[in-house]
Order: structure tokens, then sequence, then C-alpha cells
């Protein structure tokens, strides 16, 4: 069974910004779901209450970092670059400002509807000069990403994963390097964010059957350790991206792009929202029906070997399952 | 109206009160305060003011039918629990999305859903979502990202007007959607082009997301500055049915009519007092913590424990 943190983000910040006197907190009336009330709380001097008014937040960053202060920015993802993507723009990534647009509930793990799920924020942003994007995959992640976000002369979106986060790391987040979670000869398989464990629950059944996975995890989307990709999916029969994200210019695009440019010819077949909008349910609801799971993952995988894999659901390992109206508010906005 | 309805719209606002409790303790947590804030301005446009025909869609509300798109004959609305589309119907467009659970509320106590809708509440593959999308039902359009609701609400406005339909628009909003610039480009907006058979109403419970707003970024004198912008402004008690009447009926010619109603995020609930600041979702961290909470606001209420 995988260690699960509980707020591994809330405890992470505190640490590293009360060592950063330079560092402040921005927040736009989602405090507390972004984890960062502890730290209101005990460091007001360091915390900005800006409402909500998420435009006014980024642009007002950008005077920050102007003058030397590095905001990170707290709200829902889809608020960070909805809105206020013309002041992204402008106030930010146009003069490469370091202002760190910290997301949280990225693509399909809110139930809040289209309006609160961010499925095309990593195509908005990858197509920003300047921008870098981070996406943490587990609680090792999340406690680390920081020092990371930080150390970019530029701006940097981070997806953050919240509440209870299962522990599949034991190395902290390194910049623009693919994490290889296994090796096998048959087909490579390259993951972000929560499809990560996802991909892990598969890794048995996969085995079992004699299927040769070597596993990718991405957590540095732009930049993107190109070699790394490319001598992965050398002499590969297939390969499957599987992102928390419409599968349009996220990564399973910016996979295809580099296959092409390398004149790789190996099959690819991208996992994710199929140019749609999702709707409000739960989150094991929607990767179900979207097929961003781990059956959906093993149908794509036999597929591509041509063979039909007969993985039963039971075989998978259990779904971790946030419990809904608990204390780690699986439900709450 | 022609639906059969001889409720008082005191007893419609104390029916919707009743139904969020009654939801929120069998499902450990809800959107409660806003049912005490926004109660009696609910209850009063549903029950005397809006001019509605009957509903269009079935009392149970359907599965959710897939998003809007060219391929998808199926897609609707919640905009039919309003009635159907016709020039002498007002619309009414709420705002702030996360409202839905008063909002379905009041359209299960005004008999325009059924008795037993709440149970497809937040249940996946349902349409009656948590946080209302454009499928939910009392949903015309899509609002959850917050401070949108009035901009589209205007241009339904501006559009009726040049058409020449009697029907109004009415908007209900949050006293948080203040803070969005959007608001105030509506307002300006709304001025500038005349648009006065819009009518808005906004519950003013002093509370976002953080707490009170005092703590997160007030908004002053609000009456004084959205007057500025050109609106009839009315600033009245929201629990007073009467001033609320009153108000509803002071719209002057060339001018959009926003009436802020003064609320209290524990109205009926004084129980709900303890846990100030900390109102946008009430949940509980025990099950001490909720039985106390659900004998003392059942008490409240006049509910029957027995009932939950
Ligand atoms: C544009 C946007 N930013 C942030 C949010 C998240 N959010 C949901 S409700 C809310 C509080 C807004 O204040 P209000 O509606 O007055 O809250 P209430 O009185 O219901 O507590 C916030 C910030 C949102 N839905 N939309
Ligand atoms: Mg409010």
């Amino acid at each position: 069974m995988v260690e699960l943190v509980n707020r591994p983000y809330a405890k992470a910040f505190e640490t590293f910004a009360t060592a950063r006197p330079e560092v402040l907190c921005l927040s736009a009336d989602l405090t507390s779901s972004c984890e960062v009330d502890g730290f209101r709380d005990r460091h007001p001097d360091q915390f900005l209450s800006l409402g909500m008014a998420e435009q006014n937040m980024l642009s007002f960053a950008g005077g920050l970092a102007m003058q030397g202060f590095r905001p990170f920015l707290h709200t829902f993802s889809v608020f960070l670059y909805r809105r206020a993507y013309d002041q992204l723009i402008n106030s930010i990534a146009y003069s490469n400002r370091k202002v760190r647009l910290m997301g949280f509930l990225p693509g399909i793990t809110t139930p809040g509807g289209i309006t609160h799920q961010a499925i095309e924020d990593i195509s908005v942003m990858r197509a920003i000069p300047n921008m870098t994007i981070l996406e943490t995959g587990d609680a090792t992640e999340v406690e680390t990403v920081l020092e990371v976000a930080d150390a970019i002369d530029g701006p940097v979106y981070v997806r953050v994963l919240r509440g209870e986060v299962p522990r599949l790391f034991s190395t902290p987040f390194e910049f623009n390097k693919l994490r290889t979670l296994s090796e096998g000869d048959d087909v490579l398989v390259v993951t972000s964010g929560v499809c990560t464990e996802e991909a892990l629950r598969a890794a048995e059944p996969l085995k079992a059957r004699n299927v040769g996975v070597h596993h990718l995890h991405v957590s540095t989307l732009k930049p993107f350790d190109r070699d790394g990709l490319i001598k992965a999916a050398r002499g590969k029969k297939g390969i499957v991206t599987l992102e928390n994200h419409t599968i349009v210019g996220g990564l399973g695009s910016l996979v295809a792009e580099i296959l092409a440019e390398e004149g790789l010819g190996v099959r690819l077949k991208r996992l994710g929202l199929q140019d749609t909008f999702a709707h409000g349910a739960s989150k094991p609801y929607l990767m179900k029906k979207y097929g961003l799971d781990a059956s959906a993952l093993t149908n794509a995988i036999g597929q591509l070997l041509g063979r039909d894999l007969d993985i039963a659901d039971a075989e998978f390992e259990t779904a971790r399952l946030d419990a809904v109206h608990s204390a780690q508010k699986a439900e709450a906005l | 109206m022609s639906i059969p309805n001889c409720q008082t719209t005191e007893d419609v606002a104390a029916g919707i009160r009743r139904r969020v409790f009654l939801h929120s303790m069998r499902n450990n947590g809800g959107y409660l305060s806003q049912a005490c804030s926004a109660a009696e301005s609910l209850a009063l446009l549903y029950n005397e003011v809006l001019k509605l025909g009957e509903p269009t869609l079935p009392k149970v509300p359907l599965p959710f039918a897939g998003v809007p798109s060219a391929h998808n004959p199926d897609a609707f609305t919640g905009a039919g629990y309003h009635g159907p589309f016709a020039p002498e119907y007002d619309r009414f467009i709420i705002s702030p999305a996360h409202y839905a659970l008063v909002i379905y509320s009041a359209l299960i106590q005004m008999g325009r859903m059924d008795e037993h809708a709440l149970d497809h509440f937040n249940r996946d593959g349902g349409s009656v979502e948590m946080i209302g999308a454009e499928h939910s039902p009392g949903m015309e359009v899509t609002t959850g990202s917050l401070a949108q609701g009035l901009s589209m609400g205007s241009g339904i406005a501006w559009a009726r007007k040049r058409k020449g339909e009697p029907g109004k628009v009415w908007v209900y909003m949050s006293d948080g959607e203040f803070q969005e610039g959007q608001t105030w480009e509506t307002l300006a907006a709304m001025s500038y082009h005349n648009i006065d058979n819009i009518r808005v109403i906004v519950d003013v419970n002093r509370q976002q997301c953080d707490g009170a707003m005092s703590s997160v970024l007030d908004l002053g004198d609000l009456p004084a500055r959205v007057a500025a912008f050109g609106a009839t402004t009315c600033s009245i008690n929201g629990h007073d049915l009467e001033a609320m009447r009153d108000a509803a009926n002071s719209a002057e010619p060339g001018k959009p009519l926003v009436i802020l109603a003064n609320t209290s995020p524990f109205q009926g609930m004084p129980y709900l007092q303890k846990r100030f600041p900390r109102l946008h979702y009430v949940r509980f961290k025990s099950k001490a913590e909720r039985e106390e909470m659900q004998t003392a606001i059942a008490a409240d209420l006049g509910v029957d424990l027995a009932e939950i």
C-alpha cells in the first residue's frame, strides 16, 4: 500500500518561504483550498490577500517582481490563466519576470465542472515564450518543487497536488529530467501528474503478461528532456502518453512533435481528454469515463501490440479513493 | 404563473433553509450559510417577482446529456426549470454557481422540481452538479467562474430591448463578485447603454471563501460605489420582504436596477455564528461536532431530528 501524505504543500511552502524573505505568498480568496491558510496565520508579513480578482493579482505580481520580490501566486489552476491571460502575457511573461503560478486542482481532479477544470492549461502555457511548466505527480515532488521553481530565471507555472497525496518517489524533483520508473523493451509509456499513479496500477498485470514497459514520468513539461525521450522511444513497438489534460497541445502533442522531428516513426497513442470539455463529477468517475485510467492505458498498449491483454479491472491495484466530505475535502472548492 | 401555489414567501424561505439544512446534514457538509443569507431574496423572486412559465424539463432531473457541440443534439441547459423562452417571460441568471444547492432547494420548494431531486445532487453522471453547470437545474448560462453572469445578463437584456420583448432579465449575484473587475465593467456598460430592463439582486453577506470580506479585500461603501456607476441602487435588509418588494419595484427608466440585499450568513440558524468567519462551506471534523450542530440547527428551524 502506497504511503499517503496529508497536505504536503502546506508544510513545504512554510519551510521554503520562511527561509526566504523575498518570497511573498499571494492569494485570491482560496487560501485554505490552496493549503496556505496556516502560512497566512503564522506569517502575515509575507502574505498578501488580493481577494477574488485574479487579473489584478497577476499584474500586481509583475510589479512585485520588478521590485525584487518573488511572488508565489495561489489559486486554482484555471483562475491563473483563463481570465488573466492577457495579464500573464504582458505583465509577466514578456518581461520574463520571476513570478510563480501555483495552480491547484489541475485537470479533472476537481468536481467543479468545466469552470474549475483546467484541461487546456499546459497547451496554453506551452505556447507562451519564456514560460516554464512543471507538474507534480506525488508528495515528494510537491515537497521539492518549490526550490526548483524558485531557481528558474523567468515565470513558472506549477500544477500542484493537494490534500492526501501518494508518495511514489523517494528522490526529489529534478528539473527537466524524465524519471524512469521501469525499463522494458516493448512499449514506452509516458505519463504526468495523477496519471502516473494510474499507470503504476497497471504495472503488475502488464508484467504478468510479459509486456515489457518502459515507463517515464514527466514533471517538467517545458522545457522538455528531449534526449531522454528519444533514447527511450527508439526501437519500441509503440508509445502511449497519458495525461490529465486534453490531448491537444499537452504531453501527447509534445511527444508527437519530438517523434516527428526525429523521424522515429514509432506509433503513438495519446490518452487524455479527446478534444472535449468534461463535466462535474468525482475524479475516479471522470478518469474512467474519459479514458485517463489504468484500463484505458492497457487497452491502448494492447492495440499497439496487436494483442488482447484481457485484464479485468480487479487486477489493477486498488484505486485510492479520496473520501468525499472528509477532512481531506475531496469535494472542497 | 400557472403553477398552483398558495405558499407565502415566508414559507418558501423557511422551506429553502430546511431543505439545504437536511441535505447538508445527510451529506456531511454543504453550502449552508448561503441558504441563511439568500432564502428570503430567492423566495421573493421565485414566489412573487419573477414572471416565469411552466417548466419545460421533467421534474426529476435528467442525467447529464453531454457537452454542447454541433454534434450533440441532446445537450440542454437548466433554463427549462425557469420555463420557456418567450417574449413576455423573464429570464433569471444565477451568477454565483456555488449557490446551486440553495437554488435547487428553491426550485423544489416552488414545485418546479421533484421533491426528491436533491438525491441527484453531486452524483456521478447526473446534471444536478455541486457547482451549478449550464445543464444544472435553474442554471441558464455557465457561471461558475464568478462575475460573468452579469455581463451575460446585460447582453441578453440589451438584445431583448432591441427586439421589443417585455420580459425582464433578473441576475442573482454574490458580493464576492464585486471584487472582480468584470462586474464594474458591466455596470459601466449597462449605464452607458441605458439597459433598464435588467434587475440585479446581490446577496451582500460580507462573506467569501477566506472568511469575512473585511479580512480579505473589503468593498467599503458598496452602495455608494455601485450608485456612482449610474445604477439605481437600493441597499436594504435582505431578510425584510417588504423592503425587498419596494426595492424590486423601484426601477427607473434608462437605468439598471441593483438591489443590494444586506444579509446575515447565519440568519435562521443562529448556531452557525459559532463557525464565523469560516462559513463559505460548512463541514464537520467529527461526529460529535456534527451532532451538536444538527441538534442545535434543527431546533432553530423547528425541524424534527427524525427527518434527518
Ligand atoms: C473567477 C473565480 N475565482 C475564484 C473562484 C473560487 N470561489 C468560489 S466561491 C468564492 C467566494 C466568492 O465570494 P462569495 O460568492 O460572496 O462567497 P460566499 O458569500 O458564498 O461565501 C471563490 C473565491 C471562482 N469560482 N471564480
Ligand atoms: Mg458573499
